[in-house]
């Protein structure tokens, strides 16, 4: 064991470096052939499937699962994709703990569903590493539509746009496309380059120009969108991050998630990303999970969640909350922040102890902490965006805004969870009816 | 623990699980562990004339699966013996001598001519071996020399061949016959004429078990080419059994002692080739699957059954099914029965409602909430249902009480037996007055 482990303060080597390989590996193995077709003959192939409502991309499930069972796995992707183009990426972060694997029957028998997620990671990498590509094109119908983020929301928006004939372009402000599934998930779930992989195999398709590092204020405007497209799909996520509200949260070591998961996913050796020996993230989601989890792999020493409300009250499934605990993160529920303790850096944080109301107890809780990661939600941001609902980029349920010939979907747009497979739901679904109503 | 020793024909086993003649019985290394593995007796893989077959050298075996790769059914395109002759009497001799309390049957085959069968039959029966099984099943590269099935399929060479070896030898004769045949008590009841003191059944069933859809060529390929072969394992007990019981219940066959085989790959499916009046049961696809060992659960599977029936030797168990076992004309058309699905048991998946609403009566209704109830208007109790539910008891076929009205065809259910031969809509009934 490293003795830079016990080191405090913040610091990048504290493992050895061939210990980083083995933390940041697939968390999931894939299937192998026959482990795939023992795992796809469980599937009962149930009448108007509960799993098939229960997935936000109403992805056909047993009939995917068959094709796998009967040798036709590239045929398994293709009724996957035709309903979830990141059917990849969804395999491999879906919380399908709460989604199909909830609903099958075989959960509500055994306590041990299908393993769906890993089925339709099996059968879209069986396509993918061959690097088929199982859609074309329609004819060309002349119509130009802008996109606004190249995260899953702006992916599927584009690519069923393209695949339905219309020339589409696609802005995103960052160097890469792939937005959350490329910069906000955690590196265990999504390893070796996949998100880009992915991006790639999608853009296949054709008519799809990608224009990164282009920002939506700064380098160009909804305003000259709609003048140059026929029509504008929003979907530019949540740029910005919630405040603590806790005095002294601009010391230094504390820093938002996003950016930490984000620097994790860009990183090419995790050896040279610093780390601090105490840690504490704050918040409740897939995030602070994820971030969490990653200070530990990364090789803090204590790493503490802590969670203002408690564990059902979590937007983390129970499996993320397992996941983590078993990497040997700390849960603290019922605690919310004080104070951030520190001479120009973090020491220590203070908590209240506070009720399923938030009321506080006046009992408090310090942790030692060189790093604290906030994580308690984003934030839509940008100027001159079509009327909002609450914090949120107001939408019907085809992602139609309240601007004529601009739609919204995934993270930024009301309604729907804000998970990977809800973003794809409504770029696809956007898609659908703005080629309807270009088309006439 | 039941005493499962077994009488058959006169040769005594300590249970009446034999391994079937076939690859596992094919030497004296084996059939000495098989002995120790726990099996009863023996048929010794087919003895032919000299100079001895030889087989290809490719693939033999073909098969089905079920999932996880659970072998279902077993093609084979082997020949007998492709050992000589002297080499195999020598090590039955062997055996037999060291196993004196265990079955050894030698199944044979040779020419359709008597000089053949009264050449070899007095050097088997200078081994010591309990009886002979004549080999008039296999299907496929012998019967082409005008052996085993091309016998097996012919009632008169049945008879003439067991005739000359009955007066060749006294040794108890066994009769091997093939399922390849349209009814199978046409053979047993030539070789009862012959004088067979038993028959053994089922050979193996002519089969392709695939094809190549690269080579397109059939499974096992043999450089491009297949040959149909024999198809046992669980996949052929059904048919198996019927062919027993077909013998078992005909008149003139009844006193005829069945060696049933076909598929018996547990202590139950022997128990009901037992119960459908075979006086043991012979093993082949099980051993090949799983070894020698298996016949361990074969017998505490059998022996613990028989403990809770009160049955203390195997004859109580042989033929109990076989009076139960009639012509569809005698079913009782009074009685009725309705599915009924166990709301605490039932998962929700639908089948029963997926196979009744498009293939059978549309007896199944289903609410937006997924549960599954049977209309008892338009349940035939065809049983569909029942066989593709996953869960096993969650549906179940309830009889009707008598007196009490079907709500499907609106008419008192009576108590009282009748059947076709009797019905008004059979034109052939008889008066019913």
């Amino acid at each position: 064991m490293s003795q830079k482990v016990f080191e405090p303060g913040i610091t990048a080597g504290r493992l050895d470096a061939d210990a980083y390989a083995a933390q940041f590996s697939d968390l999931h193995p894939p299937l192998d052939v026959h482990e795939a077709l023992v795992a796809a003959d469980r599937c009962y192939f149930c009448h108007d499937a509960p799993c098939i409502t229960a997935c936000p991309t109403d992805i056909d499930i047993p009939l995917f699962i068959r094709q796998i069972a009967t040798g036709t796995p590239d045929a398994a992707a293709k009724t996957i994709l035709s309903q979830n183009i990141l059917g990849g990426m969804c395999a491999r972060v879906c919380p399908t703990e709460q989604l199909c694997e909830q609903a099958c029957v075989r959960e509500i028998a055994e306590g041990k569903p299908v393993k769906i997620g890993e089925l339709q990671r099996y059968a879209t990498d069986h396509l993918q590493q061959q690097g088929k590509h199982p859609f074309v094109r329609a004819d060309p119908t002349g119509k130009r539509v802008a996109v606004v983020g190249a995260g899953p929301a702006g992916l599927s928006c584009a690519h069923r746009l393209a695949m339905l004939g219309h020339e589409v372009v696609v802005h995103d402000a960052r160097p890469k496309p792939g937005g959350l599934n490329e910069y906000g998930i955690a590196t265990y779930k999504t390893p070796n380059g996949f998100a880009q992989a992915e991006v790639d195999w999608l853009l296949q398709i054709g008519g799809i120009t990608m224009k990164t590092g282009s920002s939506l204020g700064a380098d160009i405007t909804l305003d000259a969108l709609r003048r140059d497209f026929d029509a504008v799909f929003l979907a530019i996520g949540l740029g910005g991050v919630n405040a603590l509200g806790a005095e002294g949260e601009d010391k230094g070591g504390v820093k938002d998630a996003v950016d930490f998961i984000s620097d994790l996913r860009q990183a090419d050796d995790m050896g040279a990303v610093p780390i601090g020996r105490d840690v504490v993230v704050i918040g409740g989601g897939m995030t602070a999970i994820d971030a969490a989890v990653q200070a530990k792999l990364l090789g803090a020493l204590n790493v503490t969640l802590v969670y203002r409300r408690g564990r059902d009250r979590m937007n983390a499934s129970v499996f993320e909350q397992d996941l983590a605990a078993s990497k040997g993160v700390r849960i603290v529920t019922h605690a919310e922040p004080v104070a951030v303790i520190g001479n120009g850096a973090v020491r220590e944080i203070e908590f209240e102890y506070v009720d399923d109301n938030l009321v506080g107890s006046g009992q408090m809780l310090r942790l030692a902490a060189d790093q604290v990661f906030k994580a308690i939600g984003q934030t839509l941001q940008g100027d001159a965006l079509p009327e909002l609902e609450g914090r949120k980029i107001r939408v019907d349920g085809t992602g139609r805004t309240s601007v004529q010939s601009v739609w919204a979907g995934g993270d930024c747009a009301s309604g729907g969870d804000d998970l990977t497979v809800t973003a794809v739901a409504e770029g696809r679904d956007a898609a659908l009816d703005i080629h309807m109503v270009l088309m006439g | 623990m039941a005493d499962l020793r077994s009488d058959f024909v006169g040769i005594k086993s300590p249970n009446p699980f034999w391994l079937a003649s076939a690859p596992p019985t094919d030497k004296e290394y084996n059939v000495r562990r098989a002995y120790e593995a726990g099996w009863g007796g023996v048929v010794w893989k087919t003895l032919g004339i000299d100079p001895h077959v030889v087989n290809v050298n490719g693939p033999r075996y073909g098969a089905i699966y079920g999932a996880d790769r659970r072998l279902l059914g077993l093609n084979n395109i082997e020949l007998i013996t492709d050992r000589p002759l002297d080499v195999n009497l020598r090590e039955i001799k062997a055996v037999k001598r060291d196993y004196p309390n265990h079955a050894m049957i030698v199944s044979l085959m040779v020419p359709c001519e008597e000089e053949p069968w009264k050449f070899i039959l007095p050097q088997v029966e200078e081994t010591g071996a309990d009886g002979v099984e004549l080999n008039f099943g296999c299907p496929h590269g012998m019967s082409e020399r005008g052996m085993g099935a091309a016998v097996g399929q012919v009632p008169e060479y049945i008879e003439m061949v067991t005739r000359w070896v009955k007066a060749a030898t006294r040794m108890p004769v066994i009769v091997k016959l093939t399922p390849n045949i349209t009814d199978i008590r046409k053979p047993a009841e030539a070789a009862m004429r012959g004088g067979a003191d038993a028959v053994s059944l089922i050979n193996t069933i002519n089969s392709i078990t695939s094809v190549d859809l690269d080579l397109f060529a059939p499974e096992p390929t043999i450089d491009g080419k297949g040959a149909h072969g024999g198809y046992c394992g669980p996949a052929v007990k059904p048919i198996a059994l019927n062919m027993v019981a077909e013998i078992a219940r005909d008149p003139a066959l009844s006193h005829m002692p069945i060696s049933g085989i076909g598929g018996v790959t547990t202590w139950r499916d022997a128990a009901e080739f037992l119960a459908l009046g075979a006086g043991n049961v012979q093993v082949c696809t099980a051993a090949m699957t799983y070894g020698f060992k298996v016949v361990q659960e074969m017998i505490s599977g059998l022996s613990e059954y028989m403990d809770e029936k009160g049955m203390t030797s195997v004859d109580q168990l042989v033929r109990r099914a076989v009076p139960n076992v009639t012509d569809w004309n005698q079913l009782n058309l009074n009685y009725v029965a309705k599915a009924k699905i166990n709301q605490d048991l039932c998962i929700s998946c639908g089948r029963c409602f997926a196979a009744c609403e498009d293939t059978s009566h549309q007896a199944i209704a289903m609410t937006d909430d997924r549960t599954f109830s049977v209309i008892d208007e338009e349940c035939v109790a065809c049983n569909l249902c029942v066989n593709v539910c996953p869960v096993e008891d969650c549906i179940t076929m309830e009889a009707m009480t008598p007196g009490t009205t079907d709500p499907r065809t609106g008419k008192v259910v009576h108590k009282e037996y009748a059947n076709w031969t009797t019905h008004p809509n059979n034109p052939a009934a008889a008066a019913a007055e």
